[in-house]
């Protein structure tokens, strides 16, 4: 069994390790105790700038420190990012401001908060903003890794986290993680599962059931949605064939939306995509949304077999 | 710098004239809200800006921010007197290409620090420039120019709360209540009711000026820049138009450029053309 853990926490945790930057600072609009970025608060309390339930104030306070050299982390829900979205359009990155912008608590696996807390629409806002980088993260050590990763970046950045603990991927495997880059977690050769988020560990259980039936399926985790690691996945159709891709989000505009724009245009093969169905969400536990939402591992099984027989 | 008031009215009337010229050769733009505000900017950046125009980034220079960014060519003119860009430069308002965009942007022309065009964002993003400035020990200052119309915004009382909470003395904003906003009178689309006690409700420092009374603005200045235990706000009291008497408190110049017939007589009327 794997360890568990919350992709939130690995969050909060890199903020603490990047603290001995001076440039870094955090920024909260009451949420802190929930995206982990208590944690940089209570150390740090002079380099956290507290601004109450006001996301779109928080945004643009994000821009004017990053225009004053500074390497803002802003946090609150995901659902609450999209409050403040046209300033993230107009006030980040539109004159492209380093505000690194994290939305925990995102997709229907946040459980039973119920449908307005559930975002499932914040990954297709926030790839369609030039020059935002897009992050979904699946476990805690590669979203410390990637938040580790941005004040290098140079430009503004959306990253969603989860609020409940999923198996970790990346033990022992931090150094391969690169924003930007999908990571293959599993090889086979019948078809390719192209995941985020939560719904990497629901599709590694796919792939480990279809094994047994005797179907080999690569499982990638593509913790960046934008820019989108288009030669892994060229590579990954020449090998399998058939894609299948697994979010928890809407079908619109997500993850499957992305890998399906570079398809069409450049190497048309069978697509499945597996997301929530352009609906919302309910209170419920996050397994019970999953099945309820069909996005968990059964599904994914059902879509790579759909995949295959259109070969 | 130093400029006498009556230096400053006369680097004023230049920029009116400028602001006149470019709403009228791009037969677009946004005349009244900049001539409003300008007498407010001239003696801003004429008497208490400390920046460079040589070297526009020095890290510790005043920042201005341009809130009512669509009020660009008030800004552009003044940026121009100051020395950031020429005047040919203003022959490029809303050209393609040109360092004066639409709406002022920090991403096109040398002086400006925001790039603006919705409502209600420069206040919060100088709050974080005025936090940046205190996590640095900085001495430098922030100004903000807001509209009235765009403190109908929810995110300019976010902003105002925030400020005052964090005591963000190096915070100062010039509020130019010119009473019209895009489609008709303030009063019409929105009251506002006591705008004054709106602010000193949360927690500001606030004088009312006539924004274009030289005296008036020297001491309104004065003000902001002797408050520096707390956020502070300048209310002035302006003309939409301010200048050009068919402009003066008309609802259709917010958004709009004059004929041939009308730019001869704004020329007229600045001094620029002798009748």
């Amino acid at each position: 069994m794997s360890r568990m853990a919350a992709t939130r926490d690995g969050y909060g945790q890199a903020l603490l390790d990047l603290a001995s930057n001076p440039k870094v600072v955090v920024l909260e609009a009451d949420l802190g105790k929930s995206t982990k970025s208590l944690h940089f608060r209570k150390q740090h309390p002079e380099r956290t700038v507290s601004c109450g339930i006001g996301e779109q104030n928080m945004l643009l306070v994000g821009a004017g420190l990053a225009s004053s050299g500074y390497i803002p982390f802003a946090s609150t829900f995901a659902i609450f990012t999209e409050r403040a979205f046209e300033q993230m359009r107009n006030g980040v990155a539109r004159p492209n401001l380093a505000v690194h912008l994290c939305g925990s608590h995102g997709g229907t696996h946040t459980g039973t908060d119920g449908s307005s807390a559930q975002s499932i629409e914040d990954l297709a806002i926030f790839r369609t903003l030039p020059n935002v980088v897009v992050m979904h993260p699946c476990d805690d050590v590669s979203t410390r890794e990637l938040t580790m990763q941005l004040p290098e970046l140079g430009k503004p950045s959306y990253m969603r986290t989860a609020r409940n603990k999923t198996p970790v991927m990346y033990d022992g495997k931090e150094s391969e993680i690169k924003i930007g880059k999908g990571m293959v977690l599993r090889e086979g050769n019948d078809a390719v599962i192209i995941a985020c988020g939560v719904m990497v560990s629901e599709s590694i259980k796919a792939a480990n059931s279809l094994e047994e039936k005797g179907i080999s399926v690569t499982v990638v985790d593509m913790h960046t949605l934008k820019p989108l690691d288009t030669d892994l996945i060229k590579s990954l159709v020449e090998k399998c064939g058939v894609v299948v891709t697994a979010e928890d989000h809407n079908v619109i505009g997500g993850l499957g939306g992305a890998v399906a724009e570079y398809l069409s245009s450049n190497c048309p093969v069978p697509l499945e995509m597996v997301g929530v169905k352009d609906r919302f969400g309910e209170s419920g536990q996050s397994d019970e949304m999953l099945d309820l939402l069909e996005i968990s591992s059964p599904f994914i099984e059902d879509a790579v077999n759909r995949a295959i027989n259109r070969k | 710098m130093s400029m006498s008031n009556e230096e400053v009215e006369e680097f004023a009337r230049k920029c009116r004239v400028e602001i006149v010229k470019m709403v009228y050769r791009a037969q677009a733009g946004h005349p009244g809200g900049s001539l409003s505000e300008i007498d407010l900017i001239s003696a801003l950046y004429a008497t208490r800006m400390r920046v460079r125009p040589s070297e526009p980034k020095w890290e510790d220079r005043d920042r201005f921010i341009l809130s009512k960014g669509h009020a660009s060519p008030g800004m552009y003119a003044v940026l121009a007197e100051m020395g950031f860009i020429t005047h040919t430069d203003l022959e490029s308002y809303r050209v393609l290409g040109g360092v004066c965009q639409g709406h002022v942007d920090m991403k096109w022309c040398p002086g400006v620090d925001f790039s603006a065009g919705s409502l209600g964002m420069g206040l919060s993003f100088g709050m974080g420039c005025a936090v940046a400035a205190k996590l640095e020990n900085s001495d430098r200052r922030v100004f903000v120019m807001i509209g009235d119309g765009e403190i109908q915004e929810g995110s300019i009382w976010e902003a105002a709360m925030a400020a005052r909470h964090h005591e963000l003395g190096n915070l100062k904003v010039i509020l130019d209540r010119n009473r019209i906003q895009n489609d008709d009178f303030c009063e019409v689309q929105m009251r506002m009711f006591d705008i004054p006690a709106k602010w000193k409700a949360f927690g500001w420092t606030v004088k009312e000026i006539d924004g274009h009374n030289m005296n008036e603005i020297s001491e309104g200045l004065d003000f902001l820049e002797q408050t520096n235990d707390g956020p502070a706000i300048l209310i002035a009291h302006t003309i939409k138009g301010a200048g050009i008497s068919y402009m003066e408190n008309n609802p259709s110049f917010h958004g709009a450029a004059p004929n041939d017939e009308q730019y001869h007589q704004a020329m007229v009327e600045l001094g620029e053309v002798e009748v």
